[in-house]
This record gives structure tokens, sequence and C-alpha cells, in this order.
């Protein structure tokens, strides 16, 4: 099945979200699609499959025009999506969420369990989509859960299928298996659409690539010959720098020292296992990691949010094991949290709110239980203007503020003033190549002016980049040690697979 | 981004959302509610003629409650009466929905500050009203706030749900009353059934237009309520208390964060909160009744809820709110004498008013165009 967009232009109130977007999908071909967050990207897809209609423009299928009144009729039309948060009901099988609105029936509309069991085998193995149909979906990894969206969209026929950002919940092993599925779908001849703002990823694996910015087609790739520089210069409109400067730093005495620390998840398992390590002054020490060997605990539990269950914290030679949030904020250490949406921010705050978040309780923005609002949107304006937040106002709810926007907001509130020490967790996650690139620039400035920086993140790329040494963690532990200037992606990576030598 | 899907919220949580409303937002603050209200009382109409009352009537029905609410100085002043304990109880049930606390407690919180500004209020003996009068007043406070405190602390300490604690205190504030109010030395002497002593004149909160026609009951509860409902604005947007109150409701992950005591903040809200509803429940016995007795409450804790959820948890949105209730109720009576109306109709207007509040769907599918232009701009914000 072959797609056309023609001159396909949606906007919302004042708000041009695609303008004039020509795009050709084929079958047997993957069509890459790359944009920074807000370009437009999902707007696009969701005029293809059918949930938003253009204002003006056309889709041609095969060369003939189609209107879709909803999704149901671009599913019809064999429009599949997989949706970058999943929809699938956790408490179910992966049978049942695959047969889920189309189930077939025995008499008296019981659910015939059996037919569905063997259509989803019977997909599975055609497209070399393994995995249990009876598997409950909670309990299998978030791979599995992807290829279970890929399964129920084939299972509802659909002969062109759309990626929202697929690699985004995917570890990097399971991206790899990712792309052996969408490579194999190619081969039998769907019509594939991957969107992403991830370059690698569309160079290794897209047959075409288009680029938008700002609503607007602007630039084509072929994947062969185009290089990320050219693709990143598209997306953002200007030249992007992807290397941080090395400084050969001299770093100074040490600042945080952790000492056999050992902490409980939810569940009271042991998720970092007695570590030890230390963080110099003017020093980037990034850990690397796959999600879910301890770090979150392990942050958590430097910045005051969970209780040590053993070992010892000590920051500028003060104990600070068992002290609250707030006094570790008091002593200068930033933080810069893992999920801006969850704890980073209040998305019905406004920026100027978000702003003070932390700082609120002392002078200047108050004193006594007085709130000092001129000098908290001063501040406010000030990090809008020093940390180039793009915002219509410092009144603006944070929650209308794009990605990137919004985390360059949480880094200015959090380096924005005098600091000594930031803890900054996936402090690029989700946002796009111009921020990453701003926001790298902010955390090696405040490292050159001496602060300690630890940088948690699973982005292996951010680790290699800024670190001026690496340490890698698995199952809790620290299992490597490496030099930034040194390292190599693949000695990390093995490290981070548990593969020591 | 991977944050999981979003977990399904509990009732309490979904209504607590829709609460409260994002500061300037003209359709939210203004339109929503309006609307709300017109529908309602469109469908009360309707309700009428479904059970057979005759147009003549049902217009009939509507200018009495037009009449009876705003149509007359006496109208006027009853209004403003039935008005100003919701007004202060919807102000501490809107500090409540701000900080994420569901309080249905404030009927049990209402009952206890009266009780205690009756006992203050007839006790002492022998003292200028400017002592007695504010002394009685801070009893009902006081007691209200550590009646909503123990629910609290609850909540801080254990994790119980705010909800399922002040129903249950509730119904404990119920029973107790019944108690004290049987018993000495609250129980008026010389009597088997159950009613207090009588307030002592120094502690009776003075009327406001006696000297126009002493039968208007409008009383200095409603300067009180007026001051309330500047204070709570104060503490709410310009104090570090009320930053904190607010985001702990809109993102107790944030506030943690940030440093914020959770538990701390829980107890300070819910005494607040309570004493909001003490100084209701104070104003009624000190202003209105004079002494305690069975039910004196009326259900006003219980229609705070609605007048904070239709005020969409902001002060002022409160203070029109409670005077639509007050409205309501002062018309209501004359309905049910001018038009030989049920004033359970109004308890039925109010109860649609918080459907069409809590269900903000349903006013956009029945009045389409009043919300149009905000899901364009909300998806243009994408």
């Amino acid at each position: 099945m072959d797609i056309e967009l023609r001159g396909i232009t949606k906007r919302f109130g004042s708000v041009v979200a695609n303008s004039d977007v020509n795009l050709k999908i084929r079958a047997g071909e993957i069509l890459g699609l790359l944009g920074e967050n807000g370009a437009g990207k999902t707007t696009l897809m969701n005029v293809l499959s059918g949930l938003y209609r253009p204002d003006e423009g056309e889709i041609l299928i095969d060369g003939k025009p189609v209107y879709f009144r909803g999704a149901g009729d671009a599913i019809r039309a064999g429009i599949g999506m997989v949706h970058q948060h999943f929809m699938l009901v956790p408490v179910f099988t992966v049978a049942e969420n695959v047969v889920l609105g189309v189930e077939p029936v025995k008499a008296l509309d019981r659910l015939d369990i059996k037919t569905a069991r063997a259509q989803v085998r019977a997909i599975s193995t055609e497209h070399g989509l393994e995995v249990d149909p009876d598997a409950i979906i909670e309990e299998i990894p978030v791979g599995l859960q992807q290829r279970v969206e890929i399964i129920k969209v084939l299972f509802r026929s659909a002969s062109a299928i759309i990626f929202d950002e697929p690699t985004a919940v995917l570890t990097p092993q399971e991206v790899v298996e990712f792309f052996g599925i969408i490579r194999s779908l190619r081969e039998a001849g769907k019509a594939l659409v991957f969107i992403t703002h991830k370059l690698g990823e569309v160079l290794q694996v897209a047959d075409r690539i288009s680029v938008l910015r700002a609503g607007k087609i602007v630039g084509e790739g072929d994947p062969k010959t185009a290089t990320s520089a050219d693709l990143a210069e598209m997306m953002v409109g200007r030249p992007v720098r992807f290397a941080i400067e090395k400084r050969t730093t001299s770093p100074g005495g040490p600042l945080l020292e952790v000492k056999g620390l050992t902490v409980l998840n939810e569940r009271d398992e042991i998720a970092v296992r007695g570590i030890d390590f230390t963080v110099r002054e003017g020093e980037i020490v990034g850990i690397a990691g796959v999600q879910g060997n301890g770090q979150t605990e392990l942050v958590e539990a430097l910045t005051g949010l969970r209780r040590a269950a053993a070992g010892t914290v000590t920051f500028a030679g003060n104990d600070i094991t068992h002290a609250s949030a707030r006094e570790r904020h008091r002593q200068l250490i930033a933080h810069i949290p893992e999920d801006r949406q969850r704890s980073g921010l209040i998305a019905d705050f406004t920026v100027a709110e978000n702003a003070v978040l932390d700082r609120y309780y002392a002078p200047p923005f108050s004193s006594g239980i007085l709130m000092h609002w001129p000098e908290a949107y001063a501040e406010a304006a000030r990090i809008v203007r020093d940390f180039d937040v793009r915002t219509a106002s410092i009144h603006t709810h944070a929650g209308n503020l794009s990605g990137g926007n919004q985390q360059k907001l949480v880094v200015g509130r959090e380096l924005g003033h005098d600091t000594k020490f930031l803890i900054a967790a996936q402090p690029t996650r989700g946002i796009d190549v111009g921020s990453i690139e701003y926001i790298h620039e902010r955390i090696a400035k405040a490292r050159d002016e001496g602060d300690g920086i630890l940088i948690v993140s699973t982005e292996l790329d951010e680790v290699m980049s800024l670190s001026d040494r690496i340490l890698v963690m698995f199952r809790g532990r620290i299992v490597a040690e490496f030099d930034g200037r040194t390292a190599t992606v693949k000695e990390v990576g093995l490290a981070m697979a548990g593969v020591v030598s | 981004m991977t944050e999981a899907a979003p977990k399904p919220a509990p009732v309490a949580e979904d209504i607590l959302r829709k609460a409260v409303a994002s500061r300037f937002d003209f359709r939210e603050i203004i339109a929503l509610p309006v609307i709300s209200v017109v529908i309602a009382l469109i469908l009360g109409a309707v309700t009428m003629l479904a059970t057979g009352v005759g147009i003549e009537t049902i217009g009939r029905s509507f200018v009495a409650l037009f009449v009876g609410s705003f149509g007359s100085v006496h109208a006027l002043s009853e209004t403003l009466t039935s008005a100003t304990p919701l007004i202060l109880c919807g102000l501490g049930l809107a500090l409540g929905f701000r900080a994420g606390l569901f309080n249905i407690g404030a009927e049990g919180q209402l009952i206890l500050g009266g009780i205690a500004a009756v006992a203050v209020g007839f006790m002492l003996t022998g003292l200028p009203t400017i002592i007695h009068l504010p002394l009685a007043i801070i009893a009902g406070m006081v007691a209200g706030a550590l009646w909503a405190s123990i629910a609290g602390w609850l909540k801080a300490a254990t994790g119980a749900h705010e909800v399922i604690t002040t129903i249950m205190l509730n119904f404990i504030a119920y029973r107790l009353t019944d108690y004290l109010l049987r018993n000495p030395p609250i129980q008026k002497e010389g009597r088997t059934d159950p009613i207090s002593e009588s307030v002592l004149a120094s502690a009776q909160l003075p009327k406001l237009l006696a000297g126009l026609d002493p039968s208007l009951r409008i009383h200095f509860g409603l300067i009180i309520a007026l001051v309330a409902v500047v204070l709570v604005y104060w503490l709410l947007f310009r104090s570090t208390v009320g930053f904190e109150f607010r985001a702990s409701g809109a993102n107790p992950d944030a506030a943690r964060y940030a440093g914020m005591r959770s538990g701390w903040i829980i107890v300070v809200v819910m005494a607040c909160a309570g004493a909001l509803a003490g100084l209701a429940g104070a104003n009624q016995v000190l202003g209105v009744l004079g002494r305690a007795s069975p039910n004196f409450s009326a259900g006003i804790g219980f229609d705070a809820i609605a007048v904070a959820l239709l005020g969409r948890s902001h002060p002022v949105g409160v203070l029109f709110a409670g005077i639509l209730f007050g409205a309501l109720q002062a018309g209501g009576r004359q309905m049910q004498v001018a038009a030989g109306v049920s004033i359970d109709l109004i308890a039925i207007i109010q109860a649609l008013i918080i459907v069409f509040i809590a269900a903000p769907l349903l006013v956009r599918a029945i009045v389409p165009w009043s919300f149009r232009a905000r899901a364009g701009a909300r998806a243009g914000a994408r």
C-alpha cells in the first residue's frame, strides 16, 4: 500500500501545527520522520491515523483520495499506529489485549480465547514476533509489550504502520530487537513510518528520511549519504555541536563521598548494594547503566528523598546521610530530578511559581510566611532569559511548555544560582537536540566554576560526552570505572550489560 | 519519556482535580459555574413539569425564588444570613481541595465548633461583649480545628484516607453532640429534650441592621466571612504556607522533591479547614440560633462542599457561590410559601449544579459552543 499526503495543513486556533506537508509512504519501505519535540510529527501522524481532520490537503491511498472521519476509518483502510504510550490493559493476557474490541466469539457472545490464542500465535510466527499469548501484560518487559502493540495492529490487518517514538522506552538491547522486527515487517511489504528525534536510529534503520521543523517538511535525507550533523542542522535550523569540549580538568578536593551506601526500593529489596565513590570539586562523574539497576534509588538516597539503609554520605566534610532534602538543598546541592513532570515541576503552576519551587522558603523570595512575589517574578524572568526558556510569559503554566523548555526551566532553577554540587538524573531525557546541547553546556559551565557534578543517565552518549570519569552501575553495584577521555562506547556498553573484564 | 500509562484516578482525586480551577481562566472560573447553574435551574423546572406542576405555577415559583432572595432588603438579609456559614465553611473546604484533601468532615467540625461556642457563650458570665464574643468564636474555631486535625494526623501518620476518616468523624460528632445536649452542663436546666442553654447576650454576634428593622437577621458574621475571604486569599496566594498547600495538592511528588514536609502540611491544612468550619458553626449559634439543638447544622457542612466546588476552590469564587446557595435557600423558603413548591426542589437544583461541575463534559455536550475555543487552545499547545 502506498500512501501520499498532499498539502496537509492543520491549525489549532492560531497555531499552525502542520503547514502544506507533502509526504510519500511506500510499501516495503521504512520512512524515518525526524523532528524536534513540537515540530508537528505527532499531529501529522494523527491526521494520517484519522484522529484529526486536516484543514487543507488530502490523503491518497494507492492514488485514490480517502477521507477519515475517525480512527476507525483509518484502521479499516489498513493504517495502524503504535503509540509511544502503550494502550494495553495491564491485567489482561497478551491474547486478550490483541483481540480487544474485535474479539472472536462463540455462541452467546462468549470470548473464544482458543481462537484468539491461535490467531496471536499465527501472527507471531509469521513476523517473528515471539511472545507468549497467555502472559499477563504487566508481568512482561516493555520490549515485549511493544511487540504486543505491533501484533495488535497486524491483527487488524494493517498494511501501513506508524511507530511514534518507539525506542524511547526501550533498553539498548530491546532497540536492537526492535530494529530486527521493523526490518522484517519491511520484508513483508508493509509501509512503515518511524517517528523519532534520535538521529542515530533513523540513520540505522530508515530507507528514506524526512525532516519536519515547525510544521513544515524542511528536508529529505538519504540515510546512506546523510550525516548526523546534516540532519541535526535540518532539525534545529542551525549547526549543532555534539561534543562538549573537554578541558583537561584539574579536579580539587573530594566533595561528595559515598561509603558503603545501601538503599532499598519500595518492595524492600536491595536496590543499591553498598557502593563507594567520590566526586571531587570541578569534576563531572557520570553513572552509566541500563535503567532499573539501582540508579533511581541511588539518586533519591543522595538527595534525601529515600532513607539510606546502611553506609554514609559525606558532603564537604559533613555527614549528610540522614539529612532531609531541604537541608541538602540549603548546603547548595542542586538536584535535577529524573522525571521533570512527576517531580521536577508542577504543571498547574506558573513558570514563576516553578522557578522558586524549592527556594520559596527563604529570602529573597519570602520572609517569615510572606511570599515576595516581585522577587520571584524577577528570578523567573532571569531564568527564562539566561536559560533560553521559550515561554509566552512567566505567568504561563509550566504544563504548556514543551518538554525541552520545561527541562531548561528545571535546569535554570537548579543551576541559575550559586551551587556547590549538582546531582542530575536523566538531565536531557525526551527533549530536543537544541535543548540537549544547551543543557550540556550549562552543566559543563558549572563544572568549570568548580562544582562537583554527578550525572546519572541511561543515555550512554550523554554520559560519554560529558563525564570526566565514568562509573557503570549494574544490579546495584558499581562494576567498572573508566576515564572519560579514553573510554570507548564498546567497553562501557559491555560493562552496562554486566560483562566486566 | 518513560512514564507509565496514567493510573486511573480514584473518584475522590478526580473530583479534586475538577474542584481546583487554574487561575485566570474565564471559562473554568466563570463560564462553567454559570452555565451549570442555568442548566440546573432549567432542569429544576423540567422536574416540576414532570411531576405535574402547571406552567403557571412554575413561573410563579421562579419569581418567588428571585423575589425571596434578592427582591427586598429583607430577602437580601435572609440570603446573606444563609450565605455566611456556607462561605466560611466553603473556604475551609476550598483550602483542603487546594491541598489535595477531600475533607467530607466539615459537618462534624462545624457541629463541634458550634457546641464549643455555645458552651463558652453561656458558661462565662459577666464579661463585656468585646471579650466574651471573641472568646466564644475562638472556642468554636479551636474545637473545629482539633476535630479536623484528627483526620489530618491519621492521614499523615498512617495513610488513612481522609474521605473515610472524616465521614466517620462526622458520625462520632453527631452522637457526641446528642450526648452533650442531653447531659449537664450543656443541656438547658429543667429540660428533658436535647437542647443547650442559651448563649448570653454578651456572646451574640450583633445584628447589623437591627436599627432599620429588628426582624432583619443579617449579623456581624457576614463581616467575619468577608474578612475570611481576604485572609484565605492571602494565605493561599501570598504566603509560603499557601504555596506549600497548593504545591502539595497539585503535585505531591514535586512538593516532596522541593523539601516540603507533607505530613505537617496535611495536619495544618486540616486544622485550618476545621477552624473555618468551626467558625461557621459558631456563627450559626452566636448569630442566628442563640443555642444548639440536634441538627442545628442543617447540613451546612455538606452544602459547603458544593459551594467550594462551584467556587472552584477560589476564595472569591466561594464568596459568590456561597451567596448563590444562600439565595437558593432564602428564595426556596419564599417559593414554598408563595407557590407551594416543596423546598426539596432546591436540594435537587443544588445537586444538579454539583453534577455539572463535576462533569464538565456534560456541560460541553449540552452547550457545545461554551468550550469549543478551549479545546482548540489546548490541542494547539501540544
